[in-house]
């Protein structure tokens, strides 16, 4: 589907066969112009079949409820045929804990949840108010810069490199390789065929193969390098199950979090009545965060395989095919969410929303990411009363991760 | 109406009524308790409702439920009396009912 305006968009979603409708491709993403295709679906054929698709035919699960019913039934929608709607040709593929089902999930999951339990968070905090502050300070003034690379990638990068151990003057190959693994092949990606991904992400491997080597002759750390090297459950990976958990714990860590500080100032900046509601009262931020995650759905679906006949939403989805849970249109259901395509940073029942998952994949790293934002905003209303968003953001070419390539900003003198 | 009191995690003790029927996460959320998210808005799916039963009442409040088992796996603060509170059902049976709560839910 070629670029086109978000009226066009509107019609032609409205017009089109339902059965022509292919809401997994990258383009309307990229054109940020998926959403009066979601819209359509949950009103007429929210369990929804695409027969033909560049990523083969597939089911889309469009309503707060019924991805609710997938996300929390893990006995028969398995996570092992992977869980984003791109099928990697097997020798491709690189096994890790969001891409398995219980027993081993829950013992590599266990392996690195600490790190992100409150006891640790409370220790974070003051570490990243200290970089929050450091980085907000060191904003041009009265000029124009990119949000994205200045803030949204600086915060989250660094606190993946702490949470690794990571060299901080090499953090930047963390969000490369975070891009490098989400990336579609072909045109609009970043690399032409699976082989020239695949080496990229070697380097990734040798990088943190050295930090393994260090960690595993050491004492047991507390980052997550040591942690994988010393538990019984992750010790004896093999390098591709070790690059595959590698590439979760980056991409989890941080394109969700950079793309949701992002797309929080672009709300803001949308929603004027929300930003002054904002800076009359700060004690809205808490809450604020959940609305920009729920409004933002950072990633935009996860995918199941089923593994058994299974009915959902009145239609029978057969053992074996693929089935894609769009949080994204799930968090604009108005049978559960009020006024869903309005962004209101004092939204009751803000939490519930579906942008972490249910069930037993539910994002492991929710708190942190929460605490993240809550942080930024903080100290960035102490600083600055208005940022203003001056140009359009350049969106990411996928329908999985739902982000941004830049953001033109200005903080008025 | 039976009473359950809810032992926030500063120690702060606050005993209400709660209708039969109804959760303990529900009497909780409508309280204003401290220390509830329930994010998932009580369909045991997230374990943010996370309590730790008085072992007194242990027994009439039972064991957990499989999935409920599942994400309580998973919880950074879970211990042997701990229950989601959205699946536990207000009753005669439970007036007097008390829980604590984790420092956090995760």
């Amino acid at each position: 589907m070629s670029t086109q305006t978000i009226q066009a968009a509107k019609v032609h979603a409205d017009d089109i066969p339902l059965d022509q409708i292919d809401v997994g491709d990258p383009q309307l993403f990229q054109d940020g112009n998926f959403w009066p295709y979601f819209a359509r679906l949950r009103r007429e054929d929210p369990v929804h079949y695409c027969g033909k698709s560049a990523f083969g035919p597939y089911w889309s699960i469009t309503k707060y409820k019924d991805i609710m019913q997938v996300d929390t039934n893990h006995a028969v929608f398995s996570s092992e045929g992977g869980i984003s709607i791109l099928d990697r040709p097997e020798e491709f593929r690189t096994p890790n804990f969001i891409s398995m089902d219980p027993p081993k999930h829950d013992e590599q999951r266990k392996t690195v949840n600490p790190i992100v339990a409150p006891g640790n968070l409370a220790r974070l905090e003051h570490l990243i108010r200290s970089r929050a502050c450091a980085i907000l300070d060191s904003l041009p003034v009265n000029e124009t810069f990119d949000w994205v690379d200045r803030v949204s990638i600086e915060l989250t990068t660094q606190m993946l490199a702490t949470l690794f151990d990571f060299p901080q003057q090499d953090r930047r190959l963390l969000t490369y390789w975070s891009d490098a693994a989400t990336a579609p092949i072909g045109p609009g990606g970043m690399f032409d065929t699976e082989e020239a991904r695949l080496a990229e992400l070697k380097n990734c491997l040798d990088y943190f193969t050295c930090l393994w080597n260090e960690r595993v002759n050491a004492e047991p750390g507390s980052d997550l390098i040591s942690m994988l090297a010393h538990s019984p459950a992750t010790r004896n990976m093999g390098p591709k199950e070790f690059l595959g958990n590698l590439i979760l714990l980056i991409v989890g860590g941080n394109d969700t979090t950079r793309n949701s500080i992002t797309g929080g100032l672009l709300f803001l900046n949308e929603n004027p009545d929300q930003y002054q509601k904002l800076r009359d009262d700060p004690g809205l931020i808490t809450n604020m965060v959940s609305e920009i995650i729920r409004y933002q759905t950072p990633l935009a679906h996860m995918r199941r395989t089923a593994l058994a006949d299974a009915e959902i939403g009145g239609k029978l989805i057969k053992k074996g095919a693929k089935v894609v849970m769009w949080y994204i249109s799930g968090n604009r259901d108005d049978e559960v969410i009020d006024n869903p395509n309005k962004f209101m940073i004092d939204r009751p029942r803000a939490r519930q929303h579906l942008s972490f998952g249910f069930g037993i994949h539910r994002c492991v790293g929710n708190r942190l990411a929460e605490l993240q934002l809550k942080i930024l905003w903080e100290e960035a209303l102490k600083r600055y009363p208005t940022i203003e968003v001056v140009g359009r953001p350049e969106r990411v070419y996928s329908s999985f991760v739902h982000g941004y390539r830049s953001l033109p900003v200005r903080i008025p003198a | 109406m039976p009473k359950i009191t809810y032992v926030e995690y500063t120690g702060t003790e606050r005993e209400i009524e709660l209708q039969s029927g109804f959760s303990v996460m529900q009497g909780a959320i409508d309280n204003s308790i401290v220390g509830i998210d329930a994010d998932c808005g009580g369909a045991c799916a997230c374990a943010t409702c996370h309590v730790y039963v008085d072992p007194r009442w242990l027994e009439k409040v039972g064991p957990q439920g499989s999935q409920e088992a599942a994400l309580l796996d998973f919880a950074a603060l879970a211990q042997p009396n701990s229950r989601l509170a959205c699946q536990i059902k207000m009753d005669d049976q439970l007036d007097g009912l008390v829980v604590r709560l984790p420092e956090a839910q995760h």
